[in-house]
């Protein structure tokens, strides 16, 4: 079975200690995290993790019922980039010298949307948003000619693009079923 | 101004505990755990604890009082090598779906992450074998997590769950409210029934001409007995039994087929490969029942009925899965299932039952001559229990043979370590299954090797007067091993024989009666004397040292692989 990049994004109660019950999961199978990022989502008390692992269908498909299964994660559920709509940051340090040196500031900035975050004598902090070959293709290219210093990106965020149930509702529903 | 009293911690603890009903708990004191042992100095008219000699053995004292009672189990141990030596019973509960909540000691909450004296992270050690796992750090919390902790062991698909509980959270002070937990917004223990795969299921087993039915422990989990024979009863459908769902059928239900996997019948491991429909009720196909999966029932449509939605389709992907509890699905199924006679397709199981019989259970039950055989053994104690005995076993060859060849009439009739096979399991478990039956009588079967892993809790027995039978086949081997080291290993028996003690001196060190049988015409008058009363009782017995476990589906093989040792 293919192999690919699924994007697993998983609700959960704020409480301690649930990151580490998902990686055990992703540890067992010995499946490498590619990207995770973990913030509150626009539910009060409700936590959203955005995971990416590249696995085939049948895999990602245990591992999400499995961490679903969890008694503290309120919903679990798994696409591939055709249904979501999904960015990354990215973080550059470059020497502020050897830019200059280079003469096609301008050039560089426009190409790729670059904002500058900081800007002193030393060095010179872009930031680039995109998917991972956007972010990528900036990297290469201010390796081959000023370098770089250091580099960051960070997990992707996504949101789905499928009509699915509001994870609100869903709370809603079994509130009025089961919370009686 | 009403205010109400304020009680420690660890005495609002003990009251959560009454308040669940729990009136036996395993457990070992220490540090870490003082304050909840002092407390429950005053609880000894509610609560009776039992002092194991090792925290392994009160967490398999508490699955065994777990698995024939349907009660949750409650262990109560210290922190540090404390709740290290529990983990192999919490993760045995996890594999096998027994409800039990261990409490393990911590240290005092400020010392929480700087390597206190027996700190250990029981939290984090213990997550991936648990249903849930939580610190109790404040004595606020304790109210609210002990009913969380209860509901989630005995709700759903039971497992279990730990509680951390800090040293400092024991001695506070604080108001004491409890409230059972009946809901969390995050967790379905039962899923609501859909029709539509109701309907589906019934009309697969509505074509069906040679419909089987695998009986797991799902079905004893949701005491749905009653409802599975009704099931079975109306579409005339031949099922067999996991190693786990022994006894959710009686021996002689004309229905029951046998014992699955591995170690099972011939017939029902045949059938899965002949059958045009095949219906899991509560079992997770696991690789000692299915073998091979490439060339696992690809003949059949597949019906499986499971709680836990991660077990559909986690080894083998159904035509028609039925999500719900088997005390739902099965009545819904039967209602909408034709009655039906299958006489052909039932008869035709006795064509294997008979060789089966011929070329393995005739000299393994019935043996004239040579040394004893664990088989008859087994058959001679369940025949002198009139088979209403609970079954304990360790695990191995003895697990196997006794699985094999003891009878069932009631339900919750076999103790096992099945996932997890953890040898030693049997004396504890053993202890536990007699204090949650007391008016049964259990028999525990073990091997030389087994018996001696938890072997002090010889210890216990003795304080708390129970009742076991206990019966080594003794082999003076590792026996598994040892057959699989004649059957894969050329017969390079690698540290697989036993020097072993006079056991029954040993019992009698600890004032439990026993005897040794050498010879087969001293087996029946042994037996008998074992079950004369209700004491505690050793029986070894001096088996052929070489004896095999047939029939045998060698590990990955396909499952009509089926060798008989002829």
């Amino acid at each position: 079975m293919e192999t690919k990049l699924y994007t697993i994004t998983v609700f959960s109660e704020n409480t301690v200690g649930l990151l580490g019950q998902i990686t055990i999961i992703f540890t067992r199978r010995a499946i490498n995290i590619e990207t995770l990022s973990v913030s509150p989502s626009a539910i009060k008390g409700v936590h959203k993790f955005t995971i990416t692992i590249f696995a085939t269908e049948d895999v990602v498909s245990k591992v999400v019922k499995q961490i679903d299964k969890r008694i503290d994660i309120l919903k679990a559920y798994y696409n591939t980039d055709e249904g979501l709509v999904f960015q990354e940051i990215a973080l550059y340090k470059v020497a502020t010298d050897k830019l200059l040196e280079l003469g096609t500031i301008e050039i560089l900035i426009r190409n790729h949307h670059i904002h500058i975050l900081e800007m002193n004598e030393n060095f010179v902090v872009f930031e680039k948003t995109g998917h991972y070959d956007e972010t990528q293709q900036l990297f290469n290219e201010l390796s081959e000619s000023v370098g770089v210093l250091q580099f960051i990106r960070s997990g992707r965020v996504a949101i789905t693009r499928s009509k699915v149930e509001r994870l609100s509702d869903m709370l809603d529903n079994i509130q009025e079923k089961y919370g009686k | 101004m009403e205010t109400k009293t304020k009680i420690t911690g660890a005495h609002a603890f003990m009251q959560s505990l009454v308040k669940e009903g729990v009136d036996t708990i395993f457990g070992y004191p220490g540090g870490a755990i003082m304050p909840v042992f002092d407390a429950l100095y005053d609880y000894d008219k509610h609560i009776n604890h039992i002092l194991t000699r090792h925290e392994q053995g009160a967490t398999h004292a508490a699955q065994g009082y777990a698995r024939v009672s349907g009660k949750v189990g409650v262990c109560l141990v210290t922190s540090g090598p404390a709740a290290t030596n529990a983990i192999t019973g919490i993760g045995d509960a996890m594999l096998d779906s027994t409800p039990l909540v261990v409490i393990t000691g911590q240290v005092s909450a400020p010392l929480l992450g700087t390597d206190a004296f027996q700190e250990i992270d029981v939290v984090g050690i213990t997550q991936p074998i648990t249903k849930w796992a939580y610190q109790i750090r404040r004595a606020e919390d304790i109210a609210w997590a002990v009913a969380r902790a209860f509901y989630i062991a005995r709700s759903g698909r039971p497992g279990p769950v730990v509680l951390d509980f800090a040293k400092s959270a024991q001695n506070e002070e604080v108001e004491f409210n409890y409230e059972p937990c009946t809901f969390i917004r995050s967790y379905i223990p039962i899923p609501e029934v859909q029709s539509s795969q109701i309907e589906a299921a019934a009309a697969l087993i509505n074509t069906a001409k040679k419909p089987f039915a695998l009986v797991g422990q799902g079905v004893l989990l949701a005491n749905a007995e009653k409802e599975l024979k009704a099931f079975l009863e109306k579409g005339n459908i031949p099922a067999a039994w996991t190693l786990l769902g022994a006894s959710a059928m009686a021996s002689d239900f004309p229905l029951n087929k046998g014992f699955l996997g591995m170690h099972g019948n011939v017939a029902p491991n045949m059938k899965t490969n002949e059958c045009d429909v095949l219906i899991a009720i509560g079992m997770r196909f696991d690789d000692r029942v299915t073998g091979d999966l490439k060339t696992y029932a690809k003949q059949a449509k597949i019906i499986h009925l499971d709680i836990d939605a991660a077990e559909i389709g986690k080894n083998v992907i159904p035509d028609a899965p039925v999500l719900g509890s088997a005390k739902d699905t099965l009545p819904a199924l039967t209602a909408m299932i034709k009655e039906a006679k299958h006489a052909e397709w039932i008869a035709s199981f006795a064509e294997y039952e008979k060789l089966e019989f011929d070329k393995v259970i005739q000299r393994e039950v019935y043996p004239e001559s040579g040394e004893m055989t664990m088989g008859e053994v087994i058959h001679k104690v369940s025949e002198a229990t009139d088979n209403k005995a609970v079954l304990v076993t360790d695990v191995g060859q003895n697990q196997m043979m006794a699985a094999r060849y003891f009878k069932y009439s009631e339900t919750r009739s076999l103790v096992t370590s099945g996932g997890l096979g953890t040898m030693g399991f049997g004396i504890p478990a053993a202890m536990g299954a007699k204090m949650g039956a007391p008016e049964r009588t259990v028999c525990m079967f073990s091997g030389d090797g087994g018996f001696q892993m938890t072997i002090q809790e010889l210890g216990t027995i003795m304080q708390e007067q129970i009742g076991v039978k206990m019966i080594i086949l003794n082999n003076h081997f590792l026996g598994m091993v040892r057959q699989w080291q004649e059957m894969f290993f050329e017969e390079r028996y690698s540290f697989t024989n036993m020097l072993n003690p006079d056991f029954v001196a040993i019992a009698k060190a600890y004032k439990i009666n026993g005897t040794e049988v050498h010879k087969r015409d001293e087996l029946d008058a042994a037996i008998a004397d074992m079950l004369k009363d209700d004491k505690p009782y050793l029986l070894v017995v001096n088996v052929e040292k070489k004896g095999m476990v047939f029939p045998m589906i060698p590990a990955g093989a396909c499952v009509t692989n089926i060798l008989l040792g002829d």
